[in-house]
């Protein structure tokens, strides 16, 4: 598995810790059913999926990468600031 | 057909011809007392003890593909119960006890082999933590024993004890820890549930769940709709898939863990060895082969296959603990979709709908916990409520922050387990 670091190019999987879903961090100020959601809950789809990655051992920039989890295809990353939702 | 010495002799004289199904392969009938989904191990040992242990036989176990064609067919067959947390010591103390009686209890062989597992240990505060792990497992009443390096050297001389990075200090030992043979476990339990009336569906899979006024209907398969009083869903692996169709979103992420295995050998490793810091461990085979694995490939996958990285730190962890290792020949590798919940332990539990439940988040831990879940989640569809050593399994602990049951104590997040 490779991912398309948008700042250093295509790298080996291994330059980049997984770190989980690519979710919208809730807005609400108290625990509830949002943070729960956030942190725990999954739509853990068997296909396509957006996750978020750390390129740690390269430029430490947090990507959000497109990908398919029955293929292992890397369909596209992208800067985790300013990603499209 | 009950399975005896006299009965093997007297096949294997006359021709093997006396032999017959091991189980009973029925039309789906339009209703049960209880549907199943999952015609895996925790599946099928769930239909046995709601047959034996409760006498309800009106139920129908439902599989996608074949029986045993899941994660019970895909493991790396070992048993053990040297938990640590209240809550999971318990139902793995109660699950080992099981599996020491199954083979009369099901009249099958499943080649259950207590050959003992080692858990290593590489410095004086890992040794402080298994002696305290230990602790809690005689407190639990299990067995375990502390070695010292020499200790370890009388059991497994062939380790490298004097690594540079990974010197040996000593092991945990849990002498009723080992290894069983996977397929036949599942194998032993249809049998079981099937002679005592469960009918067992294969090439059936749900495609809905049918819920009215909060209560559960039936559901739908490939087969047509089928009405049932409850339904358990027993499917790790594809939990979310399955529990999605309820409307429901699991504290699960699924991701791939690879195992491995060598060309057959002559009797080399006697014992299953765990070394954790290198993510390592091995046991042989009765057939011959080296079985062993590592860590997750750590990233969500339904692949069912993993990807080279690992299998390099898995080959690299081996050598370093054993290097004699080197000159096996890796016959064939694979991978395994695990249920990884945010705490790395299990859920048994209801769920929002009446007479909807669920049995998931099994992690990579889910082979030793095969009768154990099965007896737990039985009582639990059958009478309602939780079975004592299972009752910390809660789906709600996530939201609730009470009972995480963080074995690793790591941190309940997803990523970290």
């Amino acid at each position: 598995m490779r991912i398309p670091c948008p700042i250093c190019g295509t790298r080996d999987r291994r330059e980049f810790t997984y770190v989980g879903a690519a979710l919208p961090r809730p807005s609400d100020e108290e625990w509830g059913a949002g943070w729960d959601d956030y942190l725990h809950n999954r739509e853990n789809p068997a296909g396509e999926t957006r996750d978020l990655w750390q390129h740690e051992a390269g430029c430490g920039a947090w990507l959000v990468v497109t990908r398919n989890t029955v293929s292992h295809a890397v369909l596209g990353a992208e800067l985790a600031r300013g990603a499209t939702a | 057909m009950r399975f005896s010495a006299l009965k093997v002799l007297k096949e294997g004289l006359t021709g093997n011809k006396g032999w017959t199904p091991h189980w009973r392969d029925p039309e789906p009938k339009p209703e049960y007392d209880i549907v199943i989904i999952g015609g895996g191990g925790h599946g099928l040992a769930t239909a046995f003890y709601l047959a034996k242990e409760h006498g309800l036989t009106n139920v129908a176990v439902l599989e996608k593909g074949y029986l045993g064609g899941g994660n019970v067919g895909r493991n790396t067959t070992i048993v053990r119960a040297n938990y640590f947390l209240p809550g999971n010591s318990e139902f793995y103390s109660h699950s080992l006890k099981l599996w020491e009686g199954m083979e009369d209890e099901l009249n099958y062989n499943v080649m259950h082999s207590q050959r003992g597992l080692i858990n290593l240990f590489h410095s004086d505060g890992q040794r402080d933590a298994f002696a305290r792990r230990g602790n809690a497992m005689i407190n639990q009443g299990d067995d375990a024993v502390l070695l010292d390096r020499e200790g370890v050297r009388k059991h497994l001389p062939y380790l490298d004890f004097d690594n540079g990075r990974f010197p040996i200090y000593g092991g945990l030992y849990h002498p009723r820890g080992g290894t069983a043979r996977h397929d036949a476990v599942a194998w032993g339990y249809a049998r079981g549930a099937s002679d005592r009336g469960v009918d067992l569906i294969q090439n059936c899979e749900v495609t809905g769940i049918d819920i009215e006024g909060g209560k559960v209907r039936g559901v739908q398969t490939s087969r047509g709709a089928i009405r049932a009083k409850k339904v358990g869903i027993v499917v790790a692996g594809r939990s979310g898939q399955v529990a999605a169709m309820a409307g429901m979103r699991l504290p699960i992420e699924s991701h791939v863990l690879q195992a491995f295995v060598t060309e057959g050998l002559k009797p080399v490793i006697d014992h299953v060895i765990s070394f954790g810091m290198g993510h390592f461990y091995i046991s042989q085979s009765d057939k011959g082969g080296l079985v062993f694995g590592g860590d997750l490939d750590f990233y969500a996958s339904y692949a069912a296959r993993g990807n080279l990285p690992m299998v390099e730190h898995v080959m690299e962890a081996g050598m370093t603990l054993m290097p004699m290792i080197g000159r096996a020949r890796v016959l064939r590798s694979w991978g395994g979709i695990m249920d990884m919940t945010a705490d790395g332990s299990p859920i048994i539990d209801k769920t929002g709908v009446d007479g909807l439940y669920i049995d998931c988040g099994w992690c990579y831990g889910g082979f030793k916990a095969v009768p154990g879940s099965g007896f737990s989640f039985a009582h639990l569809i059958a009478q309602d409520r939780h079975h004592a050593p299972a009752a910390g399994f809660r789906l709600d602990r996530f939201r609730t922050g009470h009972g995480l049951l963080d074995e690793e104590g790591t941190g309940s997040q997803h990523n970290l387990h």
